[in-house]
């Protein structure tokens, strides 16, 4: 006797989300749609995450040896680092990270980082997603400045958050821009951000949401079941939820003390190089299972495994 | 919860006349309102002192489908009322309502299955109205397997264990909830359960703190439908409530916008 084919159907399902603009050899990247849960193909419509290299606009100090010897020579330059990126790699995006606004580091002008926002969107053929430099009060002028700069290049913006959104939403709905809505690890905020934001007339739509991420072995299962559960709710039907999901992995997993240490501190744990690759690799897998939408990682052994290993799922 | 609104109903002075001088308006206000406040079908019914049932249920009927795109209750106590109503719906309707009589199933089951709609049924049989839990669950049982005679999916069933006013029969409510209980069990995947809310107030004071009351304790008690006025706003933020500490919606500060969305 036949077994009945058990199939799951659910009433809600993710929004579907372009990025980029085409023309002059641009390319844009699609996210989300998924009407169940990751790569149950024979159930619904499932859909590939997007990769975005991270690239800093000043040379990051104290990243791990293996990062170092990754991009080092292109720490200084974030077009070339964005090209390498894309042509060696095949990243679907560019996650521009604008570090050096932070008035702990250098403290740079709107100006200055609308110039190379500019440079790096003009080097790649991929979309962008700019990341401020997590002070509330300087990203709302730099970011609203870099937005307006690369108006109508349908970009991703963030981080927007339940006590600071309001003006990246404005600048977003303005210049034609996704947004991210960050929550700190707590699904009740993520849902209420979301809100606020689509509160404001921006399209939920157009919002990708970043419930924060822990690394392997710092936090990442409880990120996890956050994502997993946003994710149920969004196939129960509960719309304000019903966003893509980004997980930003390198700079939560290239943090942990396992990624650092080397060969004389800790022998038993094996190379380094080997190690702080497989950290980062691993929790992007690991991600993949609770439907994540845009992975930001940093390495490119990380990137390519990772990438094999989404070929695999979605054959 | 499916909400189905109650307020098209002949019963109330302003539909009364309406229906009376043919005045869609203010059919149509209360369906689009109705709908914008949260209902998901619409309930349609002409009232007691009709003299001509059919005629203004198509009236009725066409008036609303020609505003609004949801779903419809056809509620009335005269079976020869149904089947020109249903055949007018244009979205899969509700048939609001059978008794657990024979007679009745005899006549409603094969019309749910013609027009495929969703049948209300009421755990009343040839002997009136169950004073007991048990009674009530009887002929819920019976429903049941009438309706799987005639090939209606259980998710096309709401069964409803008939809601008596607390003024008149103050006991009865505990029973209805326990019932509403068992009803769950009857089956895998269960029927569902509906109740006319507005009963259990009747001729009392309070009419609006009871209803929201007792809605929150059915919902408590497996409630998934109700008919009643999704007008009352405060009604609908108790049961939006009630899903929520019941695990059914995902909570956020603005949760009772959120269900709105």
């Amino acid at each position: 006797m036949a077994l009945p084919a058990y199939q799951e159907s659910w009433k809600g399902s993710i929004n579907v989300l372009t990025l980029g603009t085409e023309g002059n050899g641009r390319r844009t990247v699609t996210i989300g749609g998924h009407t169940t849960l990751p790569f149950l193909h024979f159930e619904g419509q499932t859909n590939p995450p997007a990769i975005a290299l991270e690239v800093w606009d000043m040379a990051p100090k104290d990243w791990a040896a293996p990062l170092v010897a990754a991009w080092g020579d292109v720490f200084n330059d974030p077009v070339a680092w964005a090209k390498r990126g894309v042509e060696e790699l095949g990243v679907d995006m560019i996650c521009l990270r604008l570090v050096s606004a932070s008035p702990d580091l250098a403290d740079a002008s709107p100006a200055a980082c609308c110039k190379v926002a500019e440079a790096v969107a003009d080097a790649v053929p991929v979309p962008l997603f700019i990341w401020g430099c997590d002070d509330n009060a300087k990203d709302n002028d730099v970011l609203a400045a870099v937005s307006r700069a690369l108006k109508g290049r349908n970009f991703l913006f963030g981080m927007a958050e339940e006590n600071n959104y309001k003006t990246l939403t404005v600048s977003c709905l303005a210049d034609n821009h996704a947004i991210v809505a960050l929550s700190p690890l707590d699904i009740n905020i993520q849902k209420q951000v979301n809100i606020l934001i689509s509160d404001m007339g921006f399209p939920v739509e157009r919002i990708v949401a970043y419930p924060t991420t822990g690394g392997l072995g710092y936090g990442f299962e409880y990120a996890y079941s956050i994502m997993e559960r946003g994710r149920l709710a969004a196939l129960s039907g509960d719309k304000m939820m019903a966003t893509p999901v980004m997980a930003i992995i390198g700079a939560e997993t290239w943090k942990a003390k396992e990624a650092n240490a080397d060969e004389t501190v800790a022998p038993q744990w094996g190379a380094l190089a080997e190690r702080g690759i497989m950290w980062e690799a691993i929790t992007a897998t690991a991600f993949l299972q609770a439907g994540v939408d845009i992975l930001v990682m940093r390495h490119p052994e990380a990137i390519t495994t990772v990438k094999t290993t989404i070929a695999d799922l979605m054959s | 919860m499916l909400v189905i609104g109650e307020r098209i109903n002949g019963m109330f002075k302003n539909v009364r006349n309406a229906i009376a001088e043919h005045d869609k308006s203010v059919i149509v206000d209360l369906a689009k309102r109705q709908l914008e406040a949260g209902a998901h079908v619409l309930d349609i019914n002409v009232g007691p002192a009709s003299d001509d049932p059919v005629g203004a249920m198509l009236w009725l009927v066409d008036t609303v489908q020609e505003a609004v795109d949801a779903p419809l209750s056809i509620d009335s106590a005269k079976m020869e009322v149904f089947e020109p109503a249903l055949a007018r719906c244009k979205q899969p309707p509700f048939i609001n309502s059978t008794t657990g009589a024979q007679e009745q199933l005899n006549f409603f089951l094969p019309l749910a299955m013609k027009y495929n709609a969703s049948l209300i049924a009421l755990t009343i049989d040839e002997q009136g109205v169950p004073s007991t839990t048990e009674g009530r669950t009887e002929i819920a049982m019976r429903i049941l397997v009438a309706a799987m005679e005639h090939g209606l999916p259980t998710d096309r069933l709401y069964i409803d264990p008939i809601t008596l006013p607390v003024k008149a029969v103050q006991d009865q409510c505990a029973k209805q909830l326990e019932a509403l209980r068992q009803f769950r069990q009857l089956a895998d995947p269960p029927p569902h359960t509906v109740i006319g809310l507005s009963n259990v107030s009747q001729r009392a004071q309070e009419k609006r703190l009871i209803d929201r009351t007792f809605l929150v304790m059915c919902i408590a008690n497996g409630l998934d439908s109700a008919i009643l006025d999704p007008l009352d706003k405060d009604l609908m933020d108790a049961m939006i409530t009630a899903e929520l500490l019941l695990n059914k919606q995902l909570y956020c500060d603005s949760y009772l916008e959120a269900y709105h969305r």
